[in-house]
């Protein structure tokens, strides 16, 4: 590249950006220079001599940023203090703590054990790398650039940054491309703002500018310890003995972008833990999931009983040691040897025994539960990131779980939070429709018409196969005709679909949506007699704009266009189809490639630009002054349509009310509209309006945006309006669908977007949230509030508001009108403050949808939680950006959306989705799923733990509650680590009440979780009994079978160890055969787990017996085995445990059936194959009544067309029936009859 | 799909059996993450519902007639004798009566024989309200000292029957010290039945858990003597009194083994019992039995097994006409929609 080419592009470029980008720098002289070496202040950095940072005391963390909760070192604090969160844990802890007591009622070897079990558990943590593996070209010496990864960064390294590419550290900018030193940054990542920000070097390193340069570079750097602030940076580089001060400006920081320049070469200051992006980043909070939490509750309990169990054992030992009736001599208890039972002091032993009892017993507690729900969330997770169907194809990623503990948590979801830009929308706006001189372009029709239409077309098929023949045929014509006639502009298409012809259908161009044969390939010059009109809004479309060309490829023909705001990309693409190229921009002109129509080539055309007029939100518009070839000189405007039509000239309003129909059909398909208009101006008036806009310009201070106001009103008036042009925020893939779906599933759907209103109002439409007869109750303040009188003025009037809509609310009959509150971001912080939340977070739950706006990050995070607070119900947030972060950590659960860049949200996020589609099927088919695995799990390990704990209460009662246990040590360890954990994963992995398209076909089942009804206290309390009925027949069957006659015909007697080991064998076949009778689905997996376990168990005593010189040896094989009653035993004692259970569902499913239990009869029995239009009707009928969503759209629009239809008939009918044709067709009708 | 068939045209192509394999392999994988692996989805169905507690409840009453029949074939006799072998004076102060050495015990009664008992028949010692299972009395021994003899020193699990006068105790614990000893001896007319006491143990106990070399070594020499005293000559394993006594009980009342009488009994026979009656059951109010039984394949008489079996088969199947009558009288059609939620909400509310 020559440098004579770089040079002139250099200034083309960094300049253009000063129209909007670049604000005032702060001041260069740092006031704080004077800090440097202080504390605080105390950092050096030699700049490319890294390794000096490699020895004290200039040694600075390496690059590596930890994304995980765990790492090798912080693993046992930190999953120590997680654990511990959770109060089981400290009973585990307390526990752990008394066996290495005397008190320890087990051997010490077998309660290792399973605490080995659990951490090498936990040590199976994974680690995220990817983002420390990332590469960045670092400097090697001699002006070498290599690529490392970012881990591995050094302070002191001298990096190179090319375009599109994150800083992989924070960077002192040396140089950039431009020869200014200047260079762009997107710092989306970090405060979620789009906008690009100039950073510029100091004058002093401006020379380094090749790789090479680098060889010999050398300065230091003394600067500010690290701290969060991501705006300010204190700081001196001593370069050639002479100091420089630095600024914020020339600091670049991590997981920010670098944008629109080409490369970069910067210094590392701050690495990885050090960097203000780290440093700012909140931890997550790390959630819990109701059903957790519950479960916590349900702890709670069981330690209740366990605490009770052990006072009655401690008790009853305390009366036992005093009963002289009762100790013998044998047990010689007045030697006082065993502190746990001394006569002497009763009291005494009785609160050891209690201690003893207390991990005797505590089995009930399931520790092991902890475990296995890791273990099972781990793998649901896994599950959940595999699913093919929530894969995006396009970025090639998938839904990722980022953590496991929510799982169960999607399942119960009742609110939805969602951001918009991003998450609901792909941020690309598409050129769809204009209208231009009173007449609309571009006829697609909405979807929501189409399926209107397509299901009015099946109703009518209908409706001619129920009738006879020919009179409904014609019927079903005439509806055609009428619902065609009915309304206007596109309405007028809603059933005559197709109408414009779509010839290319193949042809897409990004951002360009837009099908019209009459305006495409350039027929648009053949068309019209106002041809003039037309090439005035195209160049309008072309001019009017911030935007620059790019070469893509560097192909001097194919451009693309770089623009503050993607709609102008895509005005700037639209007028490039139409013919209407814009090639070139320099200071001063732009330079459009124009169709000429009346020869029908293109032309280059030259227009100066005189001034631009900018946006912004309170003027609304955007102007451009420009002189064409000819001298003259135009004013080209767009703006929002109020705005502009406020300042037409009286002769410009010749299409203003085709235009405004147009525009009012356009917002209520969510499409964004903007009004062109343009207008003439003469050269004195030019000239005399330049002056005084040029002197308001020069203004420095307040008043200078007042009087760059007023000169532009000056100007922008008596314009002339050419039409509209309507651009589609697109959304993505399926977002309308996704939304239907989940408004059917019972869920809420709110949007919080800090976009304005109108913007946020159309994506409502768009996606189906808002429909035209939805009834919008805007909150919002009419006045800007500045001091503390007018924001009680303020705040009046927004309680005004909000007690009328309360009253409109609850007068009106909900079903037929849906409400929808549009909120502004001012009137939300007044509402959200502290006297009226209450009232506003009842109007706003009372309406079917609520739609935020210029939502503060802060406020999104407010409304979270606030909502949270107030309805207890559980929420999900959903966004993509650096803003949802907080939203996405204060909600119970968080989900980022991955596909877009910036990865802010996604860290913070607890699932991570690609796109905004796939929130139906985890949440519909994972979280139901979930939900009901983790439900079940939990209660069944109650349960088991119940029916095994207490056999060992049971027993003690016969043993003087001396605290002796029934089974062998390890027996009792091997119960949760081996014989009853494994099918218990089958459980909470595998189970599926119903299959993942029936999940999707009745979103009535998803209420089941919102309801929780498979965790309720009920079924809670319910399982406790069965576990304690299950226990009581394991055991006193077992004692009375086995109570003092022979064991076998060899006359033995059986004594602890058999009893024990017989009435376990018990324990495990009921507790296994119970798991066996929840599951619902069976795979081989399922009875492998199961029946394996049974099976197992007799592997470990067959084993176990042949260990030599225990006191169980031979047990299995010689004893126990051989014995009939210890099989025959086993058969009675599972049949009798199991029964209460299998009754009470036999009485359920056959009395009271659940939805899924009906829903699994009819798949069992075929029904959704034999009676499909059952099935079918079942599943319409299982949809929530909603207000919301794609179908409730076109619910409410075929009950419109019907009603419009029904009258028109009626009309028609009556004007029929009065006219004597009919009455003597009627006549001659009935008198067959008659005869 | 994709996987099915991708596997099944490698099974045809190439009957290689590496890559039917992996592709099996993988299509498990496939299906095992999609979670569509092929699964049985039993659904209770009431005539199903029925028909499995009838079928239970038909297996259970033959097993529980079976159960009793040859828990009732068994002949037991239990004699409670630690009441009537006490002499008359000492009935008020039997502690005193067992405390004092210099009484003799010996005490004999006759048993008659109601039904013919078919050798072998067993004789047990039964002792009621005797903690055997108390934690304390349950670990006060040490197994290895049983095994290994002297080898083993700790034996601080048995304190204090660990040491005496400073040496240690073989066998040590409170079960070893304890030991049960009263003795039986049975007659018919004047002859002597012979009562067979080798083999009342269990085979791997008198030969991995009690060693062969260990001999008693100051047992019951110190000043508070318990129950009986082991013959200093006789290795442990050939101990079988204390080999069945330290198989402790698993509840306060219980059985143990004392021999064998290998000759039948008929009905009517009249045999008299000589014990000596040892043991002070008198300090905690236990009492002591002698118990004379045969045995059947399912062990000793106890009724209960039977008992069980038969009734819980037939509350299964009274079970079982009860949902009969109640899925006749009001049936739900299998499959019925009316009973979904989203069709009864609607009504309810």
């Amino acid at each position: 590249m020559s440098s004579r080419r770089r040079k002139q592009k250099l200034i083309k470029w960094s300049k253009l950006y000063t129209f909007s980008c670049l604000r005032p720098t702060t001041d260069e002289s740092a006031p704080t220079a004077h800090l440097i070496g202080q504390t605080g202040f105390s950092r050096v950095v030699f700049c490319n001599e890294p390794h000096l940072h490699k020895t004290k005391p200039y040694k600075y963390p390496n690059n590596y940023a930890s994304t995980t909760k765990y790492n090798l070192v912080t693993f046992f604090p930190r999953a120590l203090f997680e654990q511990f969160r959770r109060v089981a844990n400290l009973y585990f802890l307390l526990a752990a703590i008394l066996c290495l007591t005397p008190l320890n009622p087990f051997n010490r070897a077998s309660v290792i054990a399973p605490l080995v079990f659990v951490i090498a558990f936990f040590v199976f943590v994974l680690q995220d790398r990817e983002v420390n593996s990332r590469k960045v070209k670092v400097h090697v010496g001699n002006g070498l650039f290599e690529q490392k990864s970012w881990e591995s960064l050094l302070v002191g390294d001298i990096v190179k940054v090319t375009k599109n590419e994150y800083f992989p550290s924070d960077l002192l900018l040396l140089s950039s491309s431009y020869e200014d030193g200047l260079c762009y940054v997107e710092t989306m990542n970090l405060d979620g703002e789009t906008n690009l920000k100039p950073k510029r070097t100091l004058e002093a390193t401006l020379c380094l500018y090749e790789d090479i340069d680098f060889c010999k570079f050398k300065g230091t750097i003394r600067c500010e310890d690290p701290n969060p602030s991501l705006y300010t940076f204190v700081g001196n580089l001593d370069l050639d003995k002479e100091s420089h001060p630095l600024s914020p400006s020339q600091i670049l920081l991590r997981d920010s972008k670098l944008r629109n320049t080409e490369k970069i070469y910067g210094v590392v200051i701050f690495t990885g833990p050090d960097t203000k992006a780290i440093r700012n980043s909140t931890k997550s909070p790390s959630k819990r999931s109701r059903v957790e939490r519950k479960m916590d509750r349900v702890i709670y309990l069981l330690f209740a009983m366990l605490l009770l169990i052990s006072l009655i054992s401690a008790f009853g030992s305390s009366l036992f040691t005093m009963s002289e009736n009762h100790k013998g001599w044998y047990l010689r208890l007045n030697d006082h040897v065993d502190p746990l039972s001394n006569p002497e002091d009763p009291t005494f032993s009785g609160l050891l025994q209690f201690v003893r009892a207390l991990v005797l017993y505590g089995y009930l507690i399931p520790i092991s539960l902890y475990v296995s729900i890791e273990v099972v969330k781990v793998l649901q997770a896994v599950l959940i990131n595999k699913d093919i169907s929530m894969y995006d194809e396009t970025t090639g990623k998938a839904v990722k779980a980022r953590t496991s503990n929510l799982n169960e948590e999607l399942g119960q979801v009742e609110m939805i939070l969602s951001d918009k830009t991003g998450t609901l929308t792909c941020n690309q706006m598409e050129f769809k429709k204009c209208s231009i001189e009173g007449i609309s372009y571009g006829g697609e029709v909405t979807e929501v018409d189409l399926a209107a239409s397509r299901r009015m077309n099946i109703d009518v098929e209908r409706h001619r196969f129920s009738l006879d023949g020919s009179d409904s045929t014609g019927r079903s014509v005439e509806m055609f005709d009428l619902s065609t006639g009915g309304g206007g502009g596109t309405e007028k298409d809603v059933l005559g679909i197709s109408r414009i012809s779509n010839s290319r259908k193949d042809f897409f161009v990004k951002g360009f949506n837009f099908r019209d044969d009459r305006l495409m390939d350039k027929l648009w010059i053949y068309n019209r007699s106002n041809v003039n009109d037309m090439i005035m809004f195209f160049r309008v479309m072309a001019l009017c704009h911030t935007g620059i060309p790019i070469e893509e490829n560097g192909q001097e023909n194919k451009l693309m266009y770089e623009a503050e705001s993607p709609e102008e990309v895509s005005f700037l693409i639209a007028a490039r189809e139409f013919g209407f190229k814009f090639c070139q921009r320099t200071q001063s002109t732009m330079v459009l490639q124009e169709l000429d129509p009346s020869s029908g080539s293109e032309v280059k055309r030259e227009y100066k630009l005189l001034n631009l007029l900018e946006f912004n939100s309170s003027r609304k518009r955007m102007s451009v002054v420009v002189r064409n070839e000819e001298g003259e000189i135009f004013l080209f405007c767009k703006g929002a349509d109020e705005v502009i039509f406020d300042r037409l000239a009286d002769n410009g309003r010749t299409y203003q009310q085709a235009t405004v129909m147009h525009l009012s059909n356009y917002g209520e398909d969510g499409l964004r509209t903007m009004v062109f208009a343009y207008k003439k101006i003469d050269e004195l008036e030019y000239e005399k309006w330049n002056t005084v806009f040029t002197k308001a310009k020069a203004v420095v201070g307040e008043e200078r945006e007042e009087l760059l106001e007023n000169a532009s009103e000056l100007i922008e008036k008596d314009l002339i309006l050419l039409g509209a042009v309507a651009v589609e925020d697109k959304l993505q893939k399926g977002v309308p669908e996704c939304i239907d779906k989940l408004a059917q599933a019972g869920l809420k759907i709110w949007l919080l977007t800090g976009d304005k209103k109108e913007t946020a109002v159309n994506i409502g439409f768009s996606c189906s949230l808002l429909r035209h007869d939805m009834k919008q109750l805007h909150l919002c303040s009419s006045q800007e509030s500045s001091s503390s009188q007018q924001m009680k003025d303020v705040k009046k009037e927004i309680m005004y508001q909000l007690q009328s809509y309360n009253k409109l609310i609850t007068e009106e009959n909900r079903d037929d009108s849906p409400f929808a509150l549009v909120v502004d971001g001012k009137a939300l912080e007044l509402s959200l403050g502290n006297d009226l939340t209450k009232q506003f977070l009842s109007v706003a739950m009372n309406c079917d949808v609520v739609i935020c706006c210029r939502v503060s990050p802060k406020q999104k995070a407010l409304i979270t939680q606030r909502v949270k607070e107030y309805s207890g119900k559980t929420i999900l947030a959903i966004g993509d950006g650096a803003n949802d972060v907080g939203m996405i950590q204060e909600a119970d659960i968080g989900v980022g959306i991955s596909g877009m860049e910036g990865m802010q949200a996604v860290m913070a996020s607890d699932f991570s989705l690609p796109q905004f589609r796939f929130l139906e099927r985890l949440l519909i088919v994972h979280g139901h799923w979930c939900y009901k695995r983790i439900s079940k799990m939990i209660l069944y390990f109650v349960y088991k733990n119940i029916a095994f704990g207490l056999t060992l209460f049971y027993y003690n009662t016969f043993t003087g509650f001396s605290g002796q246990d029934l089974y062998d040590d390890w027996y009792m360890v091997m119960f949760n680590v081996l014989l009853t954990s494994l099918p218990v994963i089958s459980l909470g992995v595998l189970e599926q009440d119903v299959s993942s398209d029936i999940c999707l076909k009745f979103p009535a089942l998803y209420q089941q979780g919102q309801r929780n009804i498979y965790f309720s206290w009920k079924r809670i309390i319910g399982w406790i009994l069965n576990g304690v009925l299950a226990s009581l027949s394991v055991f006193t069957l077992n004692i009375c079978m086995f109570s003092s006659s022979a064991l076998d015909r060899n006359g033995n007697i059986g004594d602890i160890e058999h009893i024990g080991t017989i009435t376990y064998t018990c324990v495990i076949w009921t507790v296994n055969c119970q798991i066996a009778l929840m599951i619902s689905h069976f795979t081989w997996i399922s009875h492998f787990l199961i029946w394996g376990s049974i099976f197992s168990w007799y592997v470990f005593l067959y084993l176990y017996s042949t260990l030599p010189s225990t006191y169980t040896y031979r047990i299995f094989t010689e004893q126990v085995g051989p014995a009939p009653v210890y099989w025959i035993g086993t058969l009675l004692v599972v049949a009798v445990a199991v029964l209460p259970y299998v009754i009470h569902i036999v009485i359920q499913r056959s009395f009271f059936p659940m939805d899924d239990h009906i829903i699994q009869e009819m798949k069992y029995s075929g029904t959704d194959v034999k009676d499909n239009p059952m099935w079918v009707r079942e599943q319409e009928k299982s949809k929530q009544l909603t207000q919301v969503g794609y179908s409730a759209r076109v619910d409410s629009k075929i009950r419109h067309l019907k009603e419009q239809l029904h009258r028109k008939r009626k009309s028609f009918y009556s004007s029929l029936t009065n006219s004597p044709m009919y009455k003597t067709v009627v006549r001659r009708d009935i008198n067959p009859t008659l005869q | 799909m994709e996987m099915d068939g991708r596997s099944s045209s490698s099974a045809v192509i190439e009957a290689d059996s590496v890559s039917l394999q992996q592709s099996r392999r993988s299509k498990f994988i496939h299906q095992f993450t999609q979670q569509s692996l092929p699964a049985c989805k039993p659904v209770l169905s009431p005539p199903f519902v029925i028909s499995v507690f009838f079928v239970v409840g038909l297996i259970f009453i033959p097993i529980g007639i079976v159960a009793l029949h040859a828990s009732r074939s068994v002949v037991e006799i239990v004699y409670r004798y630690d009441g009537e072998c006490v002499p008359e004076p000492y009935r008020s102060n039997k502690l005193a009566y067992i405390k004092d050495d210099s009484i003799s015990k010996n005490c004999s009664k006759s048993l008659k024989i109601p039904k013919h008992m078919k050798a072998p028949i067993y004789i047990y010692y039964q002792l009621d309200n005797y903690y055997q299972n108390h934690r304390r009395y349950v670990k006060s021994r040490n197994d290895k000292q049983l095994l290994h003899g002297l080898k083993y020193h700790d034996a601080s699990s048995c304190h204090p029957e660990d040491a005496n006068h400073g040496h240690p105790i073989v066998p040590c614990g409170l079960i070893a010290w304890s030991l049960f000893n009263d003795t039986y001896s049975f007659s018919r007319g004047v002859v002597d039945l012979k009562v067979n006491r080798k083999n009342i143990a269990w085979k791997s106990d008198r030969e991995h858990k009690f060693g062969k070399q260990v001999y008693p070594v100051n047992f019951q020499n110190g000043t508070l003597i318990g129950g009986a005293n082991l013959d200093p000559n006789i290795p442990l394993s050939d101990q079988e009194d204390l080999i069945v006594w330290m198989r402790t009980s698993a509840l306060p009342t219980f059985r143990k083994l004392y021999g064998r009488i290998e000759e039948d009994l008929d009905a009517d026979d009249v045999i008299s019992v000589n014990l000596f009656n040892n043991y002070n059951t008198y300090s905690f109010s236990g009492s002591k039995k002698l118990v004379l039984s045969t045995s059947t394949w399912l062990g000793g008489h106890n009724d209960f097994l039977g008992i069980a079996y038969i009734s819980i088969g037939t509350s299964l199947i009274f079970i079982a006409f009860v949902f009969l009558l109640l899925h006749v009288n009001n049936p739900r059609p299998y499959g019925d929609t009316s009973n979904l939620s989203w069709n009864w909400k609607p009504i309810s509310s």
